[in-house]
């Protein structure tokens, strides 16, 4: 049986021979040619226009190849022509789910090159915005992690009915439900009123509500426990070394969390908890989520208590026409994927003469092929949507 | 008892049958008589088809926060008169769809083996009719009498996946094929289990006939404790593992695998457009009628009354209704559960419904010896029938279930 695995390399194949692990049921000259699976771009669970190359041996996946760049927009070039201010929006439609952090990532790297403050009722809307978006995207993942799983479309609606109410509330804010454009170098671009933070703290305080019937439904089902424990195991070195971050990472059971690590904004003055993981499986990454959602809900309960009366704009902060001293700035946050970061280099012009993302969606996708690896194709699914990709970050 | 038996209503789909082919010529009279018969349960099931998938969109859509079709009426026609706008309730929905798949262009595949891909959606459709030929629909309603009419019914069952296979193999496309395998797998392993559940039935009322196996099931106690098999410790256990081969054997959720839609886009029937898919579809829904059709035969008193005080409503009703029950737990188990993995799938078959069917088979037997227990005796034979079941039922759905189990997060310090 362990005689060295014959004939994979006279099987035509569009990426060469195979190479690194490569796992089969059988080894023998009987057992015939691989079958080779394009799953998309154009596929219901690749969630956007994104392909996994997949050599399955029955259903066993032996090998995997994702190949992204459908949706590249030359997000970064763009933004090098244009002013600061400008490619504000354009970060809006990097990760189309959480618009509001990822324009907060792209401000803090501005007011680091700027050396901008920013005042404090400012700094906890930035929080309660960032927050209620991970709850936004939290359970948009979760949803869609069922659907992947083979639910018709229930647990996604029980979500999507959820993320409404939040969308809804951004709308009313910012007057768009998903390209919010809302924070600014130096504050934020609009004042809640009263009515609209009240409105905001009923919904959070209901929201648990919603996770406790999500849980009920879902967690402790045996196909949904069947289906995600010990699938797609993610070792917490090989993630390390990867770059991994966020809840994929924490899942692996490393303690990182750059709300946490670097305490940006105003996130030290808040209590809350990071949970960890200690398999590293899809079920890990599936419970993270929801354990995430609880403690945003405790920090966003805190954030509505404490948030002061006052501007929400540096008086002094200019309002266009930036143009930065020579030097660079890169400032990441915490983001519902994880590490979202800007990196911006100025040479004193209006434009940044160098701008970067670090997206990471990308980057946690990186290891997919080691996590599918002998699993299924069923699996490789699952996995793809535990590690949650939104296509807008990964091609840029 | 017998008055009710013999009331018109009972005898009227008959007697009307029998009115229409007095009408012809003596040599046409036997061709009609049957051809009647057959038209008949075209038309009904046909119907019964097209408001089941109304029931099911709309039955899903209340699952899931919406509302469901309920657009689709008659132009200018109310069934309320005073309410013009009246939209049918979304009723007329499955003849809106029939036109739009007929009128919807036809692709074959340049490399798909044209003679298969065109047969599949014919021999699925006409092998998933054939098993309604020996469902008792009533009390004198069964279009063949046939003393081998469980064995005919699966044999006709299971032919069905045979065209599934067809469809994935000629579509010359990767899912179909990977889909078309899963569907044998699943074949396979669950036709036994399937089989095996009603066995005990056949054991117990000794007949294959399924109107026998229905009359065996015409008493109550007390009047209101009816005698259907399902409500005896072998009888429940049967039907649960039925009702899961079931749902299995026509692919419904969360046995979908060969249309899975996350994994396979639409399985076997990536290649099929038009009225061909709609075909699949309709064979689908023909092979869960039927299903049902059985289960509610065999364990749940077909068309007999629940209690001897509703004797007098005629028993096609009760048949229909109890079909309707079955079908409406079908679809709310697709709301709400996921799919399974296909060696989860096969692991299930293999190490825990044919186990627990093949004990239940003997529970059958102990079941059918001790039939003159009686007094105190007769607690004894329940308490050990159930035993026989519950036992093993537990004993190896823990040893499957190992290790999987919700667990504890700590947070970093």
């Amino acid at each position: 049986m362990n005689s060295p695995a014959p004939a994979f390399a006279s099987v035509p194949s569009p990426f060469g021979a195979p190479s690194g692990p490569t796992v089969r049921a059988v080894h023998d000259q009987f057992h015939g040619d691989l079958l080779e699976v394009s799953m998309g771009p154009q596929h219901p669970s690749t969630h956007g226009v994104f392909r996994m190359i997949a050599s399955l041996d029955g259903e066993q996946i032996v090998k995997l190849k994702p190949v992204f760049g459908y949706l590249h927009r030359n997000h970064e070039k763009i933004a090098e022509n244009t002013s600061y201010l400008a490619s504000m929006p354009y970060t809006d439609r990097l990760d189309y789910l959480c618009s509001m952090s990822t324009n907060w990532a792209y401000a803090l790297a501005v007011e680091k090159l700027l050396g901008q403050s920013v005042p404090d009722r400012a700094q906890y809307l930035r929080v309660i915005l960032a927050e209620m978006t991970r709850i936004v995207n939290h359970s948009c993942l979760v949803g869609f992690l069922f659907n992947d799983l083979g639910t018709s479309f229930t647990p996604l609606l029980y979500a999507f009915r959820e993320r409404e109410k939040f969308i809804d509330l951004f709308e009313s804010l910012s007057g768009s439900r998903m390209m919010c454009n809302y924070q600014r170098f130096g504050g934020c671009r609009v004042d809640p009123t009263p009515e609209w933070l009240a409105a905001a703290r009923t919904l959070i305080e209901n929201f648990p509500r919603f996770l406790d019937e999500y849980e009920r439904l879902l967690t402790g089902n045996e196909i949904m426990l069947a289906r995600t424990q010990g699938i797609g195991r993610l070792d917490p070195a090989r993630a390390v070394n990867a770059g991994i971050t966020g809840p994929v990472l924490r899942a692996s059971g490393v303690d990182y969390d750059i709300r946490k690590v670097d305490a940006y904004g105003f996130y030290s003055r808040f209590d809350f908890r990071v949970p960890l993981g200690d398999h590293g499986d899809t079920y890990d990454r599936y419970m993270l989520r929801i354990l995430e959602m609880r403690e945003s809900v405790k920090i966003l309960s805190q954030a509505f208590r404490d948030i002061p009366a006052g501007p929400i704009m540096d008086p002094k902060a200019k309002q266009r026409g930036h143009r930065p001293k020579a030097g660079e700035a890169y400032a990441r946050i915490e983001g519902p994927k994880g590490e979202l970061g800007f990196y911006l280099l100025s040479d004193g012009g209006p434009n940044p003469y160098r701008y970067r993302v670090r997206p990471p969606s990308l980057i946690n996708l990186t290891l997919l092929e080691e996590m599918c690896l002998g699993h299924t194709i069923a699996d490789s699914v699952v996995i793809l949507g535990s590690i949650d990709i939104v296509l807008g970050e990964v091609d840029r | 008892m017998s008055a009710a038996a013999d009331s018109f209503l009972e005898r009227a789909p008959l007697e009307l049958r029998d009115w229409a082919v007095q009408l012809l010529p003596a040599p046409l009279q036997w061709i009609s008589h049957h051809l009647i018969t057959i038209v008949a349960v075209l038309a009904v099931f046909g119907l019964f088809f097209a408001f089941t998938t109304v029931a099911e969109r709309k039955l899903l859509g209340r699952l899931q926060n919406r509302l469901g079709p309920n657009r689709a009426g008659l132009p200018k026609f109310s069934i309320l008169p005073w309410h013009i706008r009246h939209k049918l309730f979304g009723l007329s929905q499955p003849f809106a769809d029939a036109v739009k798949a007929l009128t919807k262009e036809d692709i074959v595949p340049a490399a798909a083996d044209k003679v298969l891909h065109f047969l599949a959606p014919v021999v699925v459709v006409g092998f998933s009719l054939m098993t309604f030929a020996v469902l008792p629909f009533g009390r004198n309603l069964i279009p063949v009498e046939l003393d081998a009419a469980l064995l005919y019914f699966f044999a006709a069952g299971s032919a069905s996946e045979l065209a599934i296979f067809m469809a994935g193999w000629s579509s010359r496309n990767k899912y179909s094929l990977l889909a078309a395998m899963r569907a044998l797998a699943q074949l396979i392993s669950y036709e036994l289990p399937l089989i095996l559940s009603v066995v005990p039935v056949v054991l117990v009322a000794s007949t294959l006939s399924t109107s026998a196996i229905v009359q065996a099931q015409g008493a109550w106690t007390f009047g209101v404790l009816p005698h259907w098999f399902v409500f005896t410790p072998w009888g429940f256990a049967g039907f649960i593992i039925f009702l899961i081969s079931a749902l299995a054997e026509s692919n419904r959720s969360p046995f979908d695998l060969p249309e899975a839609e996350s994994e396979l886009v639409a399985g076997h029937l990536t290649e099929y457009s038009g009225f061909k898919y709609a075909l699949f579809f309709m064979a689908e829904y023909f092979g869960l009628t039927a299903l049902s059709g059985l289960g509610v035969t065999v364990f749940l008193g077909g068309w007999q009354a629940p209690c001897e005080l509703l004797y007098w409503v005629p028993s096609y009703l009760w048949f229909m209704g109890k079909l309707i029950l079955m079908i409406m737990l079908f679809i709310w188990v697709r709301g709400t559960l996921l799919r399974l993995r296909i060696d989860q799938l096969t692991r299930l078959s293999w190490q825990f419904l044919v186990p627990l069917a093949l004990l239940n088979v003997g529970n059958a037997a102990f079941w059918a010896l001790t039939a003159q227990w009686s007094g105190p005796l007769q607690l004894v034979r329940w308490a050990v029938s159930a035993a026989i079941v519950i036992v093993p039922f537990l004993v190896i759905g823990r040893s499957l279930s190992a290790g999987y189990a919700p667990r504890t997060y700590r947070y970093a310090p």
